[in-house]
């Protein structure tokens, strides 16, 4: 094919290619030191240099155009972002993240709107120097409807993701009556529709088509996240990220530009893994996340009592767990997301630095699904100056419990939760959880006994060698930090 | 189907399996810094955006483009920049 164009293509189209060609293998070395972390902070700004340049490469093949109105749109668009990526605190970074990606994806879903707008109007070809002018073809006309359908599944799925995140939505499944078949019906009617009207009419589909899949795309995006519990969240904004990585290929190959098929295709196979990654941490399937309501069902008697009815709780205040830390010899710190609300992450890094002085081996455990995002403790903890050498891994640590002495649970609940190694019938059953009860002393910091995402009982908070400081996180570690000092 | 087609499905095949190798092993702590910067590649579209913004006759499309552009060019410097702000963390801990 570039023999075909090679007398047509003019020295701009070369220049911008090469601009391409280059942003391309930035992107890809960009990932690739983001995976590493001695060298991440440079991956993002290789990558972010490379969108840099594949704009100013855009910009020179598209030659004499009027850029007013794209200088608009990317200054208001800059703007917003910047404002909020500065303004956003690190405890709200996964809904930020959700917000961000459904932006990502409404964008891609525009693009393809825009594409068909111009390829249903003969004579306005939308990249003559590459297209050579061409008539629409069929890939161009069922891209631009998957991008449609990506894009705005992407679109809502993330805002409904936001919206559970941060509270603004209600958290827990929502499961509505026959939403299998309504859903498969949508996804049948959309895919199945726009694969045979556009195969049918051999190019592009009608308008009141492309009106009806844009529609069904976004009621799509909010029927499947909805009935998808809060603590499932991380799972459904990676897999959202891939899919905005799609829709942003799909694009590519609706006006026919490589790099956004290149670079688009690499972010879904990107978001992909870490979505299987997540599940596997999880050790539920990807199809389990996505259809079983997870945590919907209020756990009746015969699974084992409701879920906040505890006997035998023991209460204690900070001063009560700062006598007992006194003696202790080894401690691991076990952070949640009640931690990441109550912003407690310097102070449980003083209170950790405090017991080092005294002699005491403190490390931290880290559960891979911890917090509403994979590595959102760590982010925390990274931010608070917590030695990186002292931050381990579920399978790092999960054998060193029963030789602690004692372990200080910070606004984590199911991921400490008992039931899931020893109790089949529990909704954890099988999920790998930190083996915290095995410690001599179990103290956990959190509000109340309210259950967690995954609304079942915790019989860890009755165990005979666990005490409860109830309160807000960072109050409490305060607290216990004060008593230390003073005791 | 045209010959810019078929290499449009070389490369999307390709670019998949070569995302997938670039992923496999990153240790957890990079995980939600890598999506948030996967996130802000994905705002590649920005490029497709400015295409369809460039005013070529049509007149609601481009103003549906320049909102394209608007929204992509969220994705993409807020995701960037985002990515930044939690990476600057693991930096600044190692003295």
């Amino acid at each position: 094919m570039f023999a075909a164009y090679a007398n047509q293509v003019s020295n701009t189209t070369l220049l911008a290619n090469a601009g391409y060609l280059v942003s391309v293998v930035l992107f890809m070395l960009g990932i690739m030191r983001m995976g590493k972390v001695k060298t991440a902070r440079s991956g993002n700004q290789l990558a972010g240099g490379a969108m840099l340049l594949a704009m100013v490469a855009q910009f020179v093949e598209m030659g004499h155009i009027n850029p007013v109105w794209i200088i608009v749109g990317l200054v208001i668009g800059g703007t917003i972002g910047l404002v909020s990526a500065i303004k956003v605190g690190m405890t709200e970074m996964p809904e930020m993240v959700a917000l961000f990606n459904g932006s990502g994806g409404l964008a891609s879903a525009l693009v393809a709107l825009a594409a068909y707008m111009y390829l249903d109007v003969p004579g306005t070809p939308l990249m003559s120097a590459s297209m050579g002018g061409a008539d629409p073809s069929i890939v161009n006309g069922l891209a631009v409807m998957l991008s449609i359908l990506i894009g705005g599944v992407t679109f809502t799925g993330s805002l409904i993701a936001f919206g559970k995140l941060s509270g603004k939505v209600n958290g827990s499944p929502i499961m509505l009556p026959g939403r299998h078949v309504m859903n498969g019906a949508l996804l049948l009617l959309s895919l199945g529709g726009t694969i045979l009207v556009t195969f049918t009419t051999g190019g592009l589909p009608g308008a009141g088509i492309v009106v009806a899949v844009t529609v069904m795309a976004l009621i799509l995006g909010v029927m499947l996240v909805i009935p998808i519990g809060g603590g499932d969240m991380p799972v459904v904004i990676s897999l959202l990220n891939s899919y905005s990585g799609i829709g942003a290929a799909m694009a590519g190959f609706a006006i026919n530009s490589q790099v956004l098929i290149v670079s688009g295709s690499l972010v879904g196979a990107a978001g992909l893994i870490l979505t299987q990654i997540m599940c596997k941490a999880m050790n539920r399937s990807l199809a389990n996340v996505l259809f079983g309501g997870f945590g919907a069902e209020p756990t009746d008697g015969g699974k084992g009592g409701g879920a906040d009815e505890y006997t035998n709780v023991k209460a204690a205040d900070a001063e009560e767990a700062a006598m007992i830390l006194e003696d202790v010899e080894s401690l691991i710190i076990v952070p949640g997301y009640g931690m990441a609300v109550s912003q407690a992450q310097h102070l449980v890094h003083e209170l950790g630095d405090l017991m080092e002085e005294r002699g005491c081996q403190v490390r931290y455990a880290i559960h891979p699904v911890a917090g509403r995002m994979p590595g959102h403790m760590n982010v925390l903890l990274a931010e608070a100056s917590v030695p990186y050498e002292q931050l381990f891994e579920l399978d790092q640590i999960n054998n060193e419990f029963k030789n602690t002495d004692a372990v200080i649970v910070i606004g984590a609940n199911d991921v400490v939760n008992p039931d899931a190694v020893d109790k089949k019938d529990s909704p954890l059953y099988g999920m790998p959880v930190l083996n915290v009860w095995e410690a001599r002393t179990c103290f956990v910091i959190k509000r109340s006994l309210s259950p967690g995402f995954a609304k079942v009982k915790n019989p860890l908070f009755e165990a005979d060698n666990t005490y409860m400081l109830f309160g807000d996180g960072r109050k409490a570690v305060e607290e216990m930090i004060k008593a230390l000092k003073e005791g | 189907m045209t010959g810019e087609v078929l290499i449009g499905f070389y490369t999307f095949i390709l670019a998949c399996v070569a995302g997938y190798q670039l992923i496999t092993k990153v240790p957890p702590t990079l995980h939600t810094p890598l999506m948030s910067g996967a996130n802000a590649i994905s705002g590649v579209t920005i490029l497709g955006a400015m295409v369809v913004a460039s005013g070529r006759g049509h007149a609601v499309a481009t103003v549906i483009g320049v909102l394209a552009v608007v929204f992509a060019t969220i994705n993409v410097v807020g995701g960037f920049m985002v990515t930044g702000r939690m990476l600057k963390m693991f930096g600044s801990k190692k003295k």
